[in-house]
């Protein structure tokens, strides 16, 4: 394989970005995974994608329509969520269609050619631009930050709720910090893998990890890995196959989740309960 | 000397067009163990969630350890008031064991920005040996059976070290040893720390024998109250289900 690609510059900010954006996806991935909430993740997702494309047809910064959009749906989504006046699954398919028709609608307004909404679509990590590599560098440092210094509040939350609330945990805040970064996360990593593929790597990585092991610690590390590996992974089959770098992202995502699903210790959960526990 | 720890007055509670709660006053002594009966919605579970300030007043007051309930307070009286539910379904795979679940009920009192120290440390682990579970303690949670789950629910109760102890029909959905079983270790807690507790249930033969008051609920008041021996007479019984009901020959006997 010839290296000499490594040299320029746009492969060094793709690997960079798919470093950060493989670490921030998967770890959000995790909250989502863990919660079964993988509906509002696709949801917000769309969101992110729809306030891109408003962004780019009113001619302000994309990033910002997809942040506003995506913070937004989070706090719709919440509390449709949570109270239950609706069924979440309605509700929240209710605004997953809006968002998607609000893309369309906006991506039908544009004049011209629709090149850069196009990239969003599919996201082309290959001409990340400095700017992007700042935000995602942020965002991961965000995300990181956050877990390390409320990880107990956040463990408590994704595998125990109501138990979180009954317990004194200011739950409901660290649920909606949890739809937040999420949303903080996709309008990061809009540009590099695009409003449709993002979705994949924020759940693939952490669904496969959710396999393998019963520790969230473990979790949290195992799926930043694959989501790392995945982005790697596909920059080497698009630069080999020459395929676009976000489709062979995410389908290297979806074959470590088969592998994972395969190989998964959770599948013997009878045999498992027969090993003597120590203690 | 007042040592009232819970005062409700004209609770009322609604579910949109449901009204949960009518209109129920209460008041419980400190170290008070009271039985809370009635058919199914009869209004316990939210009279429980009055108390631990999840449950949203639209008319009435409450007053919960000294503090008047208003909302804002609520999340640090959480803290110590401990909960347990009835058994409740828990994905089999979900990343959390028995120690970290019953780590949990000390995350309240130690805050955000504190992880536990070695203190909150050996608190699980004596409450782990206590409850009888600590040869669990590294097993997933999600892989318990309902009676040992219930075992774990407790332990993350009293790690909260809680000032009282709700409990929602903390026996339901489990077989008939492991209620024996829950029932007694309820009642040891109860001999050894005397917290104040309310424990409901719509199963009569669930009763603790410790319980010094029995409330029976119907259509979302207090229909009356009494001593247990005053309280589970056939025809009262009766007149509360709706149904004739035989009163169970003994209640729950203390086992240790």
């Amino acid at each position: 394989m010839d290296l000499s690609i490594l040299q320029y510059h746009f492969m060094q900010n793709a690997i960079l970005a798919g470093l950060l954006g493989g670490i921030t996806c998967s770890l959000v991935g995790v909250f989502v995974v863990t919660m079964h909430l993988s509906f509002i993740g696709v949801c917000i997702a769309h969101a992110a994608f729809a306030g891109a494309l408003l962004g780019l047809w009113l001619g302000f910064n994309p990033l910002i329509g997809a942040l506003l959009f995506s913070l937004a749906s989070a706090a719709i989504i919440g509390p449709v969520a949570d109270r239950g006046e609706l069924n979440p699954d309605t509700s929240i398919g209710i605004i997953f269609s809006l968002m998607l028709g609000l893309a369309f609608l906006f991506m039908g307004l544009m004049h011209g050619a629709r090149t850069e909404a196009l990239n969003l679509f599919w996201g082309s990590i290959l001409t990340v631009t400095q700017q992007d590599i700042i935000f995602l560098a942020a965002t991961t440092g965000v995300i990181v930050g956050l877990v390390v210094v409320f990880y107990k509040e956040i463990q408590a939350v994704i595998c125990h709720r109501e138990v979180a609330l009954a317990v004194g945990i200011p739950a409901t805040v660290i649920f909606y910090g949890l739809l937040f970064s999420t949303g903080v996360t996709i309008t990061a990593s809009l540009q590099s893998i695009g409003g449709l593929l993002i979705y994949c790597l924020i759940l693939n990585p952490a669904a496969a990890a959710y396999q393998l092991t019963y520790s969230l610690k473990k979790m949290l590390l195992i799926a930043a890995a694959f989501g790392v590996i995945s982005c790697w992974a596909g920059l080497v089959a698009s630069y080999l196959l020459d395929i676009p770098s976000g489709a062979s992202i995410v389908i290297t995502s979806a074959i470590i989740f088969g592998l994972a699903t395969a190989f998964s210790p959770k599948r013997k959960v009878k045999g498992w309960q027969q090993i003597p526990l120590a203690g | 000397m007042d040592n009232t720890v819970i005062k409700i007055q004209d609770a009322v509670v609604s579910y949109r067009e449901d009204v949960a709660l009518q209109g129920v006053s209460l008041q419980v002594r400190k170290g008070e163990f009271i039985g809370i009966v009635g058919p199914n919605g009869a209004g316990k579970t939210t009279l429980l969630t009055v108390i631990n300030g999840l449950g949203k007043l639209v008319h009435g007051q409450a007053w919960v350890l000294g503090s008047r309930l208003n909302g804002r307070n609520s999340i640090s009286l959480r803290k110590r008031i401990g909960y347990v539910a009835q058994v409740e379904r828990i994905d089999p795979r979900l990343p959390i064991n028995v120690r970290e679940t019953v780590m949990v009920g000390c995350y309240g009192r130690l805050g955000l920005f504190r992880r536990p120290t070695q203190v909150q440390r050996e608190t699980v682990d004596e409450v782990l040996e206590m409850v009888g579970i600590s040869h669990l303690s590294q097993r997933p949670i999600g892989h318990l059976s309902g009676g040992e789950y219930q075992r774990a629910a407790i332990a993350r109760a009293l790690v909260q070290q809680p000032e009282i102890f709700l409990l929602d029909e903390p026996t339901a959905s489990i077989d008939q040893k492991a209620q024996r079983e829950i029932l007694s270790l309820i009642q040891l807690i109860h001999r050894e720390y005397h917290t104040t507790t309310l424990f409901v249930t719509h199963d009569l033969r669930m009763l603790p024998s410790v319980c010094q008051r029995l409330i029976l609920m119907k259509d979302g008041k207090i229909w009356q109250q009494g001593s247990p021996e005053s309280m589970l007479r056939e025809e009262v019984l009766s007149q509360l289900y709706g149904a004739p009901v035989s009163v169970p020959t003994e209640i729950a006997p203390f086992q240790t």
